[in-house]
């Protein structure tokens, strides 16, 4: 076969793209002529120096295939292994949702928390059958009673020309640390006055001086000479500040 | 190709590929980059619309030049190319001149000629030169990827090892 019938398929033979009988052909026709059997061999060596050359002549950083493999990978999960996971997933967004509820809820401050026990112990003391321990009007009986009792003196005020009157007094608990628990009378409603000695995580306590609401109870505390007062009552606020101006004089009277 | 093989099972094994390619064709690593990354993004968008058992290599290399094409650097790199598909396969198609064995220039020349000359090539001739010989594609794959008939993809061919040994026997004129 003639030279001229092959020069159209010299590339074809190179790049393997003739069919295995054109190969076969054509394989024959290299064993007898040289020309194009020299063609031949300079183009497999062009098409191996272009390879040489081209291939894997970049190479990619590795912070570059990371981030493509990030981009590519993720989204390799089959429906399937989504379904896998949705319990978790179900999980994961009820957590979400107890989380977000907890952090919508007011937070139960240091000072809410005190001023429910204040009212948790006058409600006890209210309901017991013996309120008071020392039962007396009289502020005189009452003061020395604690004597002894307690690491600092109770100061009564002088009830004489006010609403309120003395019932008594007893040993109250905060935090296994003892006080001084008196009880008042105005008409027919009952009022308690503690009195503990200050504590530093009180002290950052907003000094709020009236009254506040608390579990529809009024209370108002405050701090003095070292000791902290609470008073309170399910009368009304102006009650609960009118006993606790008493104390305070009472105080800054001694 | 197994059926219901994932994206990346089929595109990763491609990457240092793809990348290597987008650096030929725009010689530039930064815009590379971006073009691989555009062409995965691309890919994976449109992986629903890849047909299983067809050719994942085609298929992902096409979106790769077209997107390049498409790129700045790409119009202005085709913009001043003239084909001419139909110039006839008589020049194409010449025989390697006797006188000048690719065997003796290839040997005189490293590497780094062969790399110049192929950057030389314009953008037509590059893609379809090293898809053949660095890809190792076959006529009919490196058709689907330029989106051109077989048989323009033989001439064109023929004419990027032409264009290739004429750069390079320049070089071995000059030197």
């Amino acid at each position: 076969m003639a030279c001229e019938a092959w020069r159209d398929k010299l590339d074809a033979f190179v790049d393997g793209e003739l069919s295995p009988n054109a190969q076969q052909e054509f394989d024959a026709h290299l064993r007898g002529c040289a020309s194009c059997a020299k063609d031949i061999a300079s183009r497999m060596q062009l098409k191996t120096a272009v390879k040489r050359a081209a291939a894997l002549r970049y190479a990619p950083s590795v912070e570059f295939r990371r981030k493509i493999e990030k981009e590519a990978l993720p989204r390799k999960r089959n429906p399937r292994a989504v379904l896998i996971w949705a319990p978790a997933f179900a999980a994961a967004a009820v957590l979400l949702l107890v989380v977000v509820w907890m952090a919508r809820r007011p937070a139960v401050t240091p000072e809410m928390a005190m001023l429910g026990e204040v009212v948790d112990m006058h409600v006890t003391a209210l309901a017991s059958a013996n309120p008071v321990d020392v039962v007396s009007t009289d502020q005189h009986t009452v003061k020395p009673w604690f004597e002894g009792k307690l690491p600092f003196a109770v100061n009564l005020p002088d009830l004489t020309n006010s609403p309120f009157t003395l019932l008594g007094g007893r040993v109250a608990y905060l935090d296994q640390t003892p006080g001084a628990g008196l009880l008042f009378q105005y008409r027919k409603h009952q009022l308690s006055v503690f009195i503990f000695q200050e504590r530093a995580e009180w002290a950052k306590m907003s000094a709020k001086e009236t009254p506040q609401r608390h579990a529809s109870f009024w209370v108002e505390t405050w701090s003095a000479s070292g000791l902290r007062y609470f008073v309170v009552g399910d009368t009304s606020d102006a009650n609960v500040e009118q006993l606790a101006n008493l104390m305070k004089g009472a105080a800054g009277a001694e | 190709m197994q059926e219901g093989e994932s994206f990346a099972e089929l595109a990763l094994p491609l990457f240092d590929s793809l990348y290597n390619f987008a650096c030929w064709l725009a010689q530039d690593r930064v815009e590379a980059e971006d073009l691989v990354q555009e062409t995965y993004a691309k890919a994976l968008g449109g992986f629903r619309s890849f047909e299983p058992g067809t050719n994942f290599r085609a298929w992902i290399f096409r979106i790769l030049r077209n997107t390049f094409l498409n790129s700045r650097t790409g119009l202005a790199a085709t913009r001043t190319v003239a084909l001419e598909e139909d110039e006839g396969n008589e020049a194409a198609f010449a025989r390697v001149t006797e006188e000048t064995p690719e065997s003796i220039l290839l040997k005189q020349m490293n590497q780094g000629a062969v790399r110049d000359a192929i950057e030389k090539l314009p953008i037509p001739f590059r893609e379809v030169l090293l898809l053949a010989d660095m890809e190792e594609m076959a006529y009919r794959e490196i058709a689907e990827t330029l989106g051109i008939p077989a048989g323009t993809v033989m001439s064109r061919l023929a004419r990027a090892r032409k264009l290739l040994r004429e750069n390079l026997r320049e070089k071995v004129v000059r030197t």
